[in-house]
């Protein structure tokens, strides 16, 4: 873990060996975040990077007093002759209240505060100035579009003058063209400085995005959330994507990404997901996307053997959407994922040049046998004499080391894998699993 | 779309405010004259109410049609300070079970069961406890009846509201926290918003119900007591004690008008304002219209006068409450847990006692057999329920399909089945006792179907509505395969209006069980005819004041409605839920 040494002064938000669980109180936890540090100074964009589960959107919130962590602290350091440090947080769902007008909905932070009307509507106004809101004060956010939603998210963040803005995943609902103009011009305000904020701390799983914006990039693992490595930005701003410094950096952090068992090491499919055994983790990835990966790399111009970030252009997907379909390839021992290179096993080469019934088969035998809960499904389905068990036995043994909502996520994934394998059915009207044929 | 637009301020609301002309139109007179005469005449009700209960006696109601508008008037005003009372319930109490999970434990099955209770049998006990709270004075009977209306109206209210407060999408919850958002700026900005959309359809049905119980309840016999109310209630039981039909038309009439009067003057243009807060970001196509809502809107000094109504929002919205410090303690690991069993046990604990004092006070007055007698009845009107609500649906299924799927149709008689879902079908019970008694037909069989008279149309509603909500791709898709005849039905038509149907059968099967208390027994001057059924029983005990029968009669139907729902409908609408939802 790097630790960056700031002159005192200038540390607006101080967290420390953070520690968060999700679940009961009785064992079923699942660790999202052990023991982070960060550390957020004056005049700097930090971006928390890190793929889903990661646990970087529970650091935001807790940073934001929305949730409460397990152990550690938070901490906002006073500072000479300076306010106290104030947060305010700008939503990836925008989370605007659609009953109120654009300007009540920025004025809706002042209000709270108890701020005088005329005061209130003076500094929203203001605010709707400055991020080039003007002209729709009076709309409903049902009339606007997702871009201007968004703006309207951050106006009412800046109104209330947080010292530092905490922002979770603000472009990704938006469309791509939408999303790099409300980049460009909210680096526009920042580098102007024009916004009365001090810092911006941004969580985001797009890669380029990062390198794009932000001064320092922390990088998450997964399972658990841990801050694997901090890397610097010193492109100077407005950056190109197209600048060769600018790729190397986005590559490096591809390869980071992919770092086999990045938290720990292992056997190889330990630490992919989490969890363990029949226990782990699984998403739900459709076996065409798995399919489609398999023949993308399979076909030209990778034959074989991927880039990561090439990859993830070819193919127009996002890091974040590419990395659990490449990784129950992993799983599923179809593939390697290794220092930002995806390869092909030759299982996957066979795979891809079989026909419909082969592809099946050959599916079937690898989910059976890497997938451990498709395993023991199938195992409890033979060794019964009837060939059928109920669903709700599985989920009960996965919710002994899951959360209910994972526990529903797994069992539907390896459902569906299985269906396409036909290694075994489900009937959901009864909510049990068969190995009969549909009649 | 500029970020740093240096425009010039265009459209600033205040603005937009100096810019409302002086001059009135007619549209403006018209409307001055409307909401003074409305304020004047809840002027005249009120006063009336307040007056002593002498005053009944020495000017009774009469048949005299001058005196008709001043009935109307009165009843309505019954209707909206029940409603009134009904809000201030559901903001009170659903707001503590969705906050608290202890309230929670106990207010959630207690709405569920008061939802399906029939309430008309609460009509004994409360007249009395409310004529003792005032004595002598026409405020103690006024207020019966409103508890009447009440008791129709609050429960589903109050079960929406708590259903909304539960939902609230965590984004905005997020956001009120992150503000730190007073409990009260909380509930204005967020919560009831949030809520409004639900609650004002659920207001809708509450009215609904309401008028058929504001009928049944003006004119209250208990025992030796008789109140007759000024009502339109009272006029039409006074009608019916005449044999008077023609003012029993004109009493229908009235009905009529004053029902359609309250949905296009208040239920409308809420309607059409609650649109606004329905929670979705995308422009939704179709927006409900409301003639009123829009002149309030276009209206230059209608705008203005309209302007105080919305005081209360803005008031409330702007109102802070001194923060009140909160004691927090940290309650040692495990108390909560030792806390929880001890409201458990206290809750427990009380249902045990409740039990106890209904024992001995049935036990006090009945015989074993009379509950056995009961549950017979019982067993009467739930065929007759069954059967109803099966004839209803073979009915209104198909006609209602074929209006759904006409949107043309589909626009013109929605409305029309809504009004008649209003319309207080009790009403309408004395021409049909007329036409038995000329007829000497079987009262069994005969006072039946008055039991769906006025429910059957939530079937056709729902269904109108289930098959125009059928995507036009699933039709079109039906049209290219030539999927029609039994296999559409099975495949296309009913998967599609299941929900709908259910939510519709639900509703009408709850009112007819209501219904077969004012309809199993009725009356027709001297005629008296009656059905053997649990309903008869009931509206029997209350007219002889037999509150331990009375008692019995609720608590067995209340068994009745509940298991009917348990086993037949809430399955249903799991399945519905889980299997036919569209999208």
């Amino acid at each position: 873990m790097t630790h960056i040494t700031h002159v005192q002064d200038t540390r607006l938000v101080d967290v420390r060996n953070v520690r968060h669980l999700y679940g009961k109180a009785s064992g079923a936890n699942l660790l999202v975040l052990d023991d982070v540090d960060l550390t957020l100074c004056d005049n700097e964009i930090v971006g928390l990077l890190g793929r889903s589960g990661s646990g970087k959107s529970t650091l935001l919130r807790s940073i934001a007093g929305l949730i409460k962590p397990t152990s550690g602290q938070i901490l906002f350091p006073p500072r000479a002759g300076q306010a106290p440090t104030t947060v305010s947080m700008v939503f990836q769902s925008f989370a605007l209240f659609p009953w109120l007008t654009v300007l009540q909905n920025v004025e809706v932070g002042l209000e709270a505060r108890r701020v005088k009307p005329d005061e209130r509507r003076r500094r929203a106004l203001a605010a709707i100035d400055l991020i080039g809101l003007d002209g729709f004060e009076n709309a409903y956010p049902k009339e606007l579009s997702g871009g201007m939603r968004q703006r309207v998210g951050l106006a009412r963040a800046l109104v209330v003058d947080p010292s530092v803005l905490l922002m979770d995943e603000p472009f990704s609902a938006l469309d791509v063209l939408t999303a790099e103009t409300l980049r460009t011009d909210l680096l526009d305000l920042w580098c102007e400085g024009r916004m009365p904020i001090k810092a911006i701390l941004m969580v985001t799983h797009n890669i380029e995005e990062a390198v794009l914006m932000c001064d320092r990039i922390l990088v998450f693992s997964s399972n658990p959330g841990r801050v694997v490595s901090t890397i610097k930005v010193d492109l100077p701003q407005p950056r190109n994507r197209l600048d060769p410094a600018f790729r190397a950096l986005v590559e490096g952090i591809y390869v980071q990404m992919t770092q086999p068992g990045q938290a720990r090491g292992g056997r190889q499919n330990e630490g992919l997901f989490p969890g363990t055994g029949v226990g782990m983790v699984l998403p739900r990835v459709s076996t065409n996307a798995l399919a489609g990966l398999i023949e993308a790399v399979g076909g030209a111009p990778f034959d074989g053997k991927a880039h990561m970030p090439d990859l993830a252009k070819d193919l127009q997907y996002e890091a974040d959407a590419l990395f659990p379909i490449a990784e129950t390839l992993q799983l599923l021992r179809f593939a390697e994922l290794e220092g930002g290179e995806l390869r092909l096993t030759p299982a996957a080469r066979r795979y891809a040049e079989a026909d419909v019934d082969a592809r099946k088969r050959l599916f079937a035998q690898h989910l059976l046998a890497h997938v451990p809960l498709a395993g023991h499904i199938r195992r409890v389905l033979d060794e019964r004499v009837s060939h059928r068990a109920p669903a709700t036995r599985f989920r009960d043994e996965l919710e002994d080391s899951m959360s209910p909502d994972y526990a529903e996520q797994t069992l539907k994934a390896v459902t569906n894998w299985a269906r396409y394998a036909e290694a075994f059915a489900y009937d959901e009207g009864a909510d049990l699993f068969t190995l009969d044929d549909p009649d | 779309m500029v970020f740093l637009s240096g425009d010039p301020k265009a459209a600033r609301p205040r603005a937009r405010f100096l810019r409302v002309g002086t001059v009135p139109s007619w549209a403006d007179l018209i409307a001055f004259l409307l909401l003074a005469a409305a304020a004047i005449l809840i002027v005249r009700g009120a006063e009336d109410m307040g007056q002593s209960l002498a005053v009944l006696h020495t000017t009774p109601v009469t048949l005299d049609p001058a005196r008709l508008p001043e009935y109307a008037l009165r009843t309505t005003l019954r209707m909206f300070l029940a409603l009134g009372a009904s809000l201030f319930f559901t903001f009170t109490v659903a707001t503590l079970a969705a906050k608290s999970r202890k309230a929670e434990l106990v207010i959630v099955p207690a709405l569920d069961i008061l939802q399906s209770v029939p309430v008309l049998g609460f009509l004994t006990f409360t007249v009395t406890f409310f004529m003792g709270l005032f004595p002598g004075r026409q405020l103690g009977v006024e207020c019966a009846a409103i508890f009447a209306i009440f008791t129709s109206q609050a429960w589903n209210m109050a079960f929406s509201f708590y259903q909304s407060l539960r939902s609230i999408p965590s984004d905005l919850d997020e956001v009120s926290r992150q503000f730190a958002f007073s409990p009260w700026r909380r509930f204005v900005r967020l919560e009831l918003p949030f809520a409004t959309p639900s609650l004002v359809w659920n207001v809708m049905m509450s009215m609904s119900g309401g008028w058929f119980f504001v009928v049944a309840s003006e004119a209250i016999t208990v025992g030796n007591t008789t109140v007759t109310l000024p009502g339109i209630g009272s006029w039409l039981s006074l009608a019916i004690a005449r044999q008077d039909m023609k003012a029993v038309a004109i009493g229908v009439g009235a009905m009529a008008v004053v029902i359609v009067l309250y949905d296009q003057l208040v239920f409308r243009p809420i309607v059409a304002w609650a649109d606004k807060f329905r929670f979705e970001q995308t422009a939704s196509g179709e927006r409900p219209g409301s003639w009123l809502y829009d002149l309030v809107r276009r209206t230059r000094w209608l705008r203005a006068l309209a302007a105080p109504l919305t005081w209360p929002a803005s008031v409330m919205a702007a109102v802070d409450w001194p923060a009140i410090p909160k004691a927090r303690f940290a309650p040692p690991l495990g108390a909560g847990r030792i806390l929880d069993a001890v409201w458990i046990a206290l809750v427990v604990a009380s249902g045990v006692a409740g039990a106890w004092v209904l024992w001995t006070f049935l036990s006090a007055h009945l015989v074993f057999a009379d509950l056995l007698t009961a549950f017979g009845l019982g067993l009467a009107t739930l065929a007759r329920v069954a059967v109803l609500i099966a004839l209803a649906t073979v009915t209104w299924v198909p006609i209602g399909v074929w209006i759904g799927l006409r949107p043309a149709w589909a626009e013109r008689l929605q409305p029309v089945a809504q009004f008649l879902a209003a319309f207080p079908a009790n009403v309408m019970f004395p021409f049909a006792v007329a036409g038995i008694v000329a007829f000497h037909l079987s009262p069994d069989i005969w006072l039946s179907p008055l039991m769906v008279l006025g429910t059957q149309w939530y079937i056709l509603f729902n269904v109108i509505a289930g098959a125009s909500a059928i995507p036009g791709d699933l039709k079109e898709a039906a049209g290219i395969f030539g999927i029609r005849g039994w296999q559409w039905w099975r495949q296309v038509g009913i998967p599609g209006i299941f929900p709908y149907y259910v939510t519709g059968a639900l509703t009408a099967s709850g009112g007819s069980w209501n219904a077969s208390i004012v309809a199993e027994a009725v009356t027709w001057g001297d005629k008296h005819l009656e059905a053997a059924g649990l309903g008869a029983f009931i509206a029997k005990a209350t007219a002889a004041g037999d509150y331990a029968r009375v008692a019995l009669g609720v608590a067995v139907m209340s068994i009745f409605v509940i298991a009917f729902n348990r086993m037949l409908w809430r399955p249903m609408y799991r399945f519905a839920e889980r299997r036919l939802r569209l999208a």
